[in-house]
């Protein structure tokens, strides 16, 4: 079975109805998504599938036809993605361990919505659950993007 | 006599130096009672001058931070204290938390656990406090609990800062044939200013290490501080906003298998049959194996990825012997209430003469009131996992854990080989909260790996089976009168409360052989413990006999305490007719340091100003783990349901490291508070946790997460703690501000069975 994930071809032999997020982390080695609870309800594994975010404990390897990108190819060229470095301006994470997949949900609502309101972070956000209590600082640090983008 | 005895002279002798001297170092400290752990795993060329400090030739500068990085920001402050010191910048180094190690014991981890209020400085409990202390270097117990990292590390790594950048300047002294006091150090480079001969540390190191440090090295003063008490770039941000394989989950090793653990559901219960059959034909599944231990007893299936391992679990039938507890919510429940009611009562606190105050009290004086909470999931977003490899006799363990000297110990007993020849290697930890104080998935795993011939196999547990095994939070009641004074303010109060024991759970758990006897002071703490002044006041706690398994849960006693103190508090002030604030600047008038975080709330807050209809404040104050918090919630009506739309937290831990790592554990504590107050609830039928992932068992989600804002003074005379003491006053704050907008009271917990949360 193939597998793009990261602008890289992967051959990997692998039951089709395996999630996309076991894959990614047994098979291929690929750990920036995280599992938390296996039913798409903590979002700590999101992925993109063709710039869409999904969240890869729920999608099979069988499912996926399109390119994978995960936290891992979000920098471009050792630079980081102004979402990661707006984490950073505003010192997001705590554990962490939920942080990569509230990146790519941060990145893909930027994508769709340049400038987002407190409701569209509300709703943009709400699928990925954070135990450390950084809502306030992940909200202040997509806002942070938002305006980094738009002065660009 | 011999060892022990010239230990206890030696750590005497040094605390009175500390004390007496005012911040004198004796170098000894370091090298004494215990080895320096990092003696044996050096690499080529590189020097250690004590348990905290590494430097290469090259001059990479290895600090150790020995506490679990659970996202409170220990290992940047704790990197902070020595480097404030050792004249190096924070992204100059390197931070691990290194090894386990005896040296690495948490002192203050065990000094708070004695049965004094934080406030308490007689003479009676400062001996207690320093004997206590005394013990935990001799149990050497290495772990991260109770907020104590920075207030135990403190002058401890300082000390270890100043005395490497000593030697360091001896060493570039010697070669200079200059006086060492002559010499300035900054940025990891020893200057000469009188030739402009520049050394960097790691072209001394060598030499360094070989050479004593003074016998005695002042600590800087706070005004000369460079780094300390100021904010700093948390030094795990880069790998965590870039997905990097820091946790235990993410562990690689050659060879490696994965395995996944069903343990029985009925807690404390038998295996009564397994049937693996099926499971074992399916694909990657290497085999199921019995996994019985004195916690738990299942299986676990091995098998060369985790999701392989989770399916075949699925495919394996087991019978399960019962447990030995109540089968439902309603059946437990009552054996609290029968503990509240007849179980013995031993009193934290006994102030005045309660009984004689209630014989005489007018009816219309008295208030009354029962409380309860129930069991809570930790629910860390990284489920429990561990990776162990046994083989030649060696046990290794990485775990995301918060007492490596433990693991140590207790997963070389489970596979019968000696502490020595077991090695922990603590990742940083996906959440702990308490959770991975408890020890049970590093057993597990290490009982896993004596299955797989001496190949490492990573333990992965599913959130189910994490949310099904944890060790909870006790459910607890509480019992509550009042007689108030014509002025409305108290003369009389009697509190009386009733939980399962942690301690007499956890040590059943891991050291079977001691029996826990006596009081728990944890089912009181945030109600006997607070610097309220009240004629005749009483905290009575009662431990109740339930077998489910208990475990430290942030801020522990204190996150049902809080609630049921500070909720009793505010029905007070009330019936008495007083201001919720002006009851306890009253009360506690005798504290000042409790009243400068009642007034700085007051006035971040603007309380007493008039609100907009269908808005209102309640407020809440509890002192826990020595940091003095006040804090006030304010909600809304929104269409009959209620949103929580602000907090205002006022803190006092006497000294603050870094005030933006404080700040957010302020935050991290009040969001883990609310995020129960709304919505978390463990409960039990037929004998099992009804609750099995994040759907029914629900978090505080990004549109519930009010605004925070956090005050902060320094007041306090003695140092606190910042991880957990911004839990407990969370949940009564908002209780008491559903009250302020409803009139509705409400006792139980969680509040969401009474009230519709946004």
């Amino acid at each position: 079975m193939k597998l793009n994930v990261n602008g890289r071809e992967h051959e990997i032999d692998v039951e089709p109805e395996m999630p996309l997020l076991w894959a990614l982390r047994d098979a291929l080695d690929i750990r920036g998504p995280k599992f938390g609870c296996g039913i798409a309800q903590c979002g700590a594994c999101t992925v993109f599938i063709d710039g869409a975010p999904v969240r890869s404990c729920s999608v099979t390897v069988g499912e996926v036809s399109g390119a994978v990108t995960t936290i891992e190819g979000l920098a471009a060229d050792g630079r980081l993605h102004p979402v990661q470095q707006a984490w950073i301006d505003e010192q997001v994470a705590q554990c962490g361990y939920c942080q990569a997949g509230q990146i790519m949900t941060a990145v893909a609502l930027l994508q769709a919505v340049p400038e987002p309101t407190d409701e569209d972070i509300d709703n943009a956000m709400s699928g990925n659950l954070c135990r450390c209590g950084t809502y306030p600082r992940i909200r202040a640090a997509i806002k942070r993007a938002a305006s980094a983008t738009a002065g660009a | 006599m011999g060892r022990l005895g010239t230990i206890a002279r030696r750590t005497f002798l040094i605390g009175t130096g500390l004390v007496a001297g005012g911040l004198a170092v004796g170098y000894y400290y370091y090298r004494k009672p215990y080895p320096n752990p990092l003696e044996g795993e050096l690499a080529g060329g590189e020097a250690t001058f004590n348990p905290y400090v590494k430097i290469a030739p090259d001059n990479t500068i290895t600090l150790i931070a020995p506490r679990a990085e659970m996202g409170q920001g220990v290992a940047t402050t704790l990197a902070a204290l020595v480097a404030e010191e050792l004249d190096v910048r924070l992204d100059q180094v390197i931070v691990e938390h290194g090894p386990a190690g005896h040296a690495y014991a948490n002192t203050t981890m065990l000094e708070e656990g004695g049965p004094f209020a934080h406030f308490d400085e007689s003479t009676v409990a400062e001996l207690m406090r320093s004997g206590m202390a005394v013990a935990g270097k001799f149990l050497g117990m290495q772990g991260t609990g109770g907020s104590t990292s920075i207030v135990d590390g403190f002058d401890r790594m300082r000390q270890a800062g100043a005395a490497a950048r000593e030697v360091l300047k001896l060493a570039a002294a010697n070669r200079l044939g200059v006086d060492a006091a002559s010499l300035w150090t900054s940025d990891g480079i020893v200057t000469d200013p009188a030739s402009g001969k520049t050394f960097p540390y790691g072209a001394l190191a060598q030499e360094a290490a070989a050479l004593a440090p003074p016998a005695e090295i002042r600590l800087r003063e706070k005004s000369e501080w460079k780094i300390l008490g100021k904010p700093q770039k948390r030094i795990d941000m880069r790998a965590k906003v870039t997905g990097a394989p820091i946790f235990g989950i993410d562990v690689r090793l050659p060879d490696m298998l994965f395995a996944t653990l069903r343990m029985n559901p009925y807690r404390g219960g038998p295996i009564a049959g397994l049937d693996a059959a099926d499971a074992e034909r399916m694909r990657g599944v290497v085999k199921v194996v019995k996994v019985e231990t004195g916690i738990a007893n299942g299986f676990a299936v091995i098998a060369d990825n985790s999701w392989r391992a989770f399916r075949a679990a699925d495919a394996v039938r087991a019978e399960w012997g019962k447990g030995s507890y109540p089968a439902d919510s309603a059946g437990i429940r009552q054996v609290l209430e029968t503990a509240l009611k007849e179980g013995d009562v031993s009193y934290g606190r006994d102030d005045g003469n309660v009984e004689t105050a209630f014989a005489d009290a007018p009816r219309e004086r008295i208030v009354e009131a029962d409380y309860s909470v129930p069991y809570l999931a930790h629910a860390t977003m990284e489920p429990m996992n561990a990776t162990a490899q046994l083989k030649d006799g060696r046990l290794d363990i990485w775990a995301p854990n918060q007492m490596p000297t433990m693991v140590r110990q207790l997963a070389a007993a489970a596979v019968g080989i000696a502490t020595d020849n077991c090695f922990v290697h603590t990742t940083y930890l996906g959440g702990g909260f308490g959770r991975r104080g408890d020890i049970d998935y590093a057993i597990y795993a290490a009982v896993v790996a004596r299955e797989t011939g001496g190949r490492p196999v990573q333990v992965t547990w599913t959130r189910e089976e994490d949310m099904q095994q944890d060790m909870y939070r006790p459910a607890a009641l509480g019992r509550f009168r009042a007689r108030l004074g014509e002025d409305g303010l108290p003369v009389a109060v009697d509190m009386r409360i009733a939980a399962p024991s942690i301690i007499g759970s956890l040590l059943p758990r891991y050291f079977p052989s001691i029996s826990p006897i006596g009081p728990d002071k944890s089912i009181t703490d945030g109600s006997a413990n607070q610097p309220y002044t009240i004629e005749n006041y009483r905290v009575g706690s009662i431990k109740a006999p339930v077998s489910v398994p208990v475990g430290f849960w942030r801020s522990v006693g204190n996150s049902f305490n809080g609630f049921f103190h500070e909720g009793f508090m505010d029905e007070i002030a009330v019936a008495g007719g007083l201001d919720p604030l002006e009851l306890r600047r009253r009360l506690m008038a005798a504290h000042p340091t409790a009243v400068n975080v009642v007034d700085k709330v007051g006035a971040m807050s603007r309380w007493g100003e008039k609100l907009p209809p269908g808005r209102a404040k309640g407020f809440a104050f509890t002192l826990s783990f020595g940091t003095w918090v006040a804090q006030v919630v304010q909600v809304a009506d929104v269409g009959g349901r209620i949103r929580i739309e602000k907090v205002w937290c006022a803190a006092d831990p006497g000294q603050v490291m870094d005030p933006a790592i404080f700040e957010a554990q302020m935050m991290s504590g009040i969001v883990y508070g609310l995020s129960s107050a709304i919505g978390e609830e463990i409960t039990f039928a037929d004998g099992a946790v009804q609750q099995s992932n994040f759907h029914d068992y629900t978090p505080m989600r990004m549109h519930q997460c009010p605004q925070i804002e956090v005050g902060i003074l320094e007041t306090a005379h003695r140092m606190g703690g910042a991880g957990e003491p911004g839990t407990p006053p969370s949940i009564p704050a908002l209780a008491n501000a559903i009250h302020a907008l409803t009139g509705k009271r409400i006792r139980s917990m969680p509040l969401s069975k009474e009230v519709e949360f946004v």
